[in-house]
């Protein structure tokens, strides 16, 4: 029988149409236990951003985990000497600020092993197109801690100081900003670059001119070459490219180089995010690179929310016998449609057309 | 088009008449009534409460919003904050009886309504605080011994001063600032910016 994509939720269809793009790059399924012992998420902590994860008493007392996350037990399972490229399917648990638990289904990818210019220009390919997916009218920002913690080591920024002003980026609140340097009596000159990368924001080949002026030093001259090698990569795979905005922030103690976000028009916050995260895989003793996306499934639900239709055909059978309804319904199913029968209008369908059975025969009302 | 979210009360009344001069008007929006969303050519404005304004930008409700300071750093919603409008400045300030001196043989007991300002204040200086959240009146609290002082926003200090209290010391100094959802940002971003660049140039002209 073929399948109408009709009698998909968005986000159903949306992991179809992912796993065939992921698998055409050659990424495989990777399956996993729901359950982890907590100890795994208790030393990285902060990796997981937000929320407290859910922790039950496993046997023998050991305290265990309903998974919150799934790029960590990725990289546990990882090994140095092999390169794996790698999609899930999953759902991850929190418990939230306000004492709820959350359910949230997640799709990514993860590349790990060798990460030059081709894995990252691939992984940023994939998730523009699977943004695509999902979204009409869509973006994916692209932002680099190379080039972030070069600027902001050239200003003389440590400690608590350094946190600011990367929260001050994320915040594209260059007003703040510029009173923290002319705090700090950090030079006019850098004052204004730091206020300028605060603000930039725009499509790569547009602004990567003047990221190149605000450049100061090696490391965030290396950092624009691998934006740039990475731009060249999406657009010879046949992708939209990305814009350029640095106030997508992650934690610098696990992520380095590119990071990203990806937002749906329709959607009130990122649809995406990923980045590269080396500094994740020396916490575990390994050598390889590593760099993946995560997509949130869950909140596709805000795109569609007009009420969809039940059926095709509302079938009010009133006292018709139970073969004669079975008849009818047979007529219209066989005919295409999709049929919900029922004795009577409950008035709280809402079906595109209504239906009576006349007869034995099926009358469709004006 | 771009959705705006007001504080209801003076401030969104002063911030609106600075947009009306950076050619965002809304003539409706004079008219006495009890409507809550008003559209003129190039914005819609809606009035809300002063506290929701971050929650209705953070979750896409209105691309933009006019909120204080004091609400960001309490609730600390994930908006970018483009511009400082100068307006609606006051300051966050901690408050006690005329008499008041700290006792450091127990815990500090704080009545606010900016638990999370209070808490980190008071973290800095490692003073062990018991917070009393109260949503309004909370200069009642120190006169009637349900707590030693009080964090609250401070404009003139006329009403602590007509209750016998005063400012023991201040926490920051606030005004109100333009923020933005970061999704409509992406997607309404000229017209972000240009509303951004309009107000600034407004504000640099006095």
């Amino acid at each position: 029988m073929p399948i109408s994509e009709d009698v998909l939720k968005s986000s159903e269809l949306a992991v179809i149409r992912l796993r065939a793009l992921y698998s055409r790059y050659g990424y495989t399924r990777f399956e996993m236990n729901n359950f982890e012992e907590y100890e795994l998420y208790a030393r990285n902590k902060s990796f997981l951003v937000s929320d407290d994860v859910i922790t039950f008493t496993g046997y023998g007392g050991k305290l265990m985990a309903l998974r919150p996350d799934v790029t960590l037990s990725i990289v546990k399972n990882s090994s140095d000497d092999r390169h794996r490229k790698l999609y899930y399917n999953e759902n991850v648990y929190r418990a939230t600020a306000d004492r709820d638990f959350r359910e949230r289904m997640q799709m990514g990818v993860e590349c790990v092993g060798d990460v030059g210019a081709y894995e990252v220009g691939e992984t940023l390919y994939l998730a523009g197109a699977s943004l695509a997916e999902v979204g009409e009218n869509y973006c994916l920002d692209v932002s680099h801690l190379g080039f972030l913690s070069g600027l902001i080591d050239a200003a003389g920024f440590t400690g608590d100081a350094r946190e600011v002003v990367l929260r001050l980026i994320g915040e594209k609140n260059a007003p703040e900003l510029r009173r923290v340097c002319a705090e700090r009596g950090v030079s006019a000159d850098l004052t204004a670059r730091l206020a300028s990368l605060a603000k930039l924001y725009g499509e790569f080949d547009e602004t990567v001119g003047e990221l190149e002026l605000i450049s100061v030093n090696a490391e965030t001259d290396a950092a624009i070459a691998e934006l740039r090698a990475a731009h060249a990569v999406v657009k010879t795979l046949g992708g939209a490219g990305f814009r350029l905005d640095f106030s997508a922030m992650n934690d610098l103690r696990y992520y380095n180089g590119i990071i990203f976000r990806g937002y749906v028009e329709g959607v009130h916050t990122a649809v995406l995010s990923g980045g590269q995260y080396d500094n994740l895989m020396r916490s575990f003793g390994k050598r390889s690179g590593a760099i993946g996306f995560a997509v949130f499934l869950d909140l596709l639900g805000e795109l569609h929310t007009q009420r969809r239709a039940v059926s095709d055909v509302l079938l009010i059978f009133g006292d018709s016998d139970g073969d004669e309804v079975a008849r009818a319904v047979r007529e219209l199913t066989d005919a295409g449609y999709s049929v919900r029968a029922q004795r009577e209008i409950r008035g709280d369908e809402s079906t595109a057309k209504v239906a009576h059975i006349k007869n034995g025969r099926v009358k469709f009302d004006d | 088009m771009i959705d705006i979210a007001l504080p209801k009360g003076r401030l969104g009344e002063q911030v609106y008449d600075m947009l009306e001069r950076c050619g965002y008007g809304c003539p409706a929006i004079h008219a006495e009534s009890r409507k809550l969303i008003f559209e003129g050519e190039r914005a819609r404005y809606f009035w809300v409460k002063p506290s929701d304004v971050a929650i209705y930008v953070e979750r896409g409700a209105a691309d933009v919003g006019i909120v204080g300071k004091d609400i960001l750093l309490e609730y600390s919603p994930d908006v970018y904050e483009l511009l400082d409008l100068g307006v609606g400045k006051c300051r966050m300030a901690v408050a006690g009886k005329r008499d008041f001196s700290d006792d450091f043989d127990r815990p500090l007991r704080v009545a606010t309504k900016f638990t999370h300002i209070a808490r980190e204040h008071y973290d800095h200086r490692n003073r062990e605080i018991d917070i009393i959240k109260l949503n309004g009146s909370i200069e009642l609290a120190p006169i009637l011994g349900l707590s030693d002082v009080i964090v609250d926003l401070v404009e003139t200090g006329k009403t602590l001063a007509e209750n016998g209290l005063e400012v023991l010391e201040t926490i920051l100094h606030f005004s109100a600032r333009l923020i933005a959802n970061k999704v409509s940002y992406k997607f309404k971003h000229d017209e972000t910016e240009q509303l951004a660049a309009a107000v600034s140039g407004l504000l640099a002209r006095g």
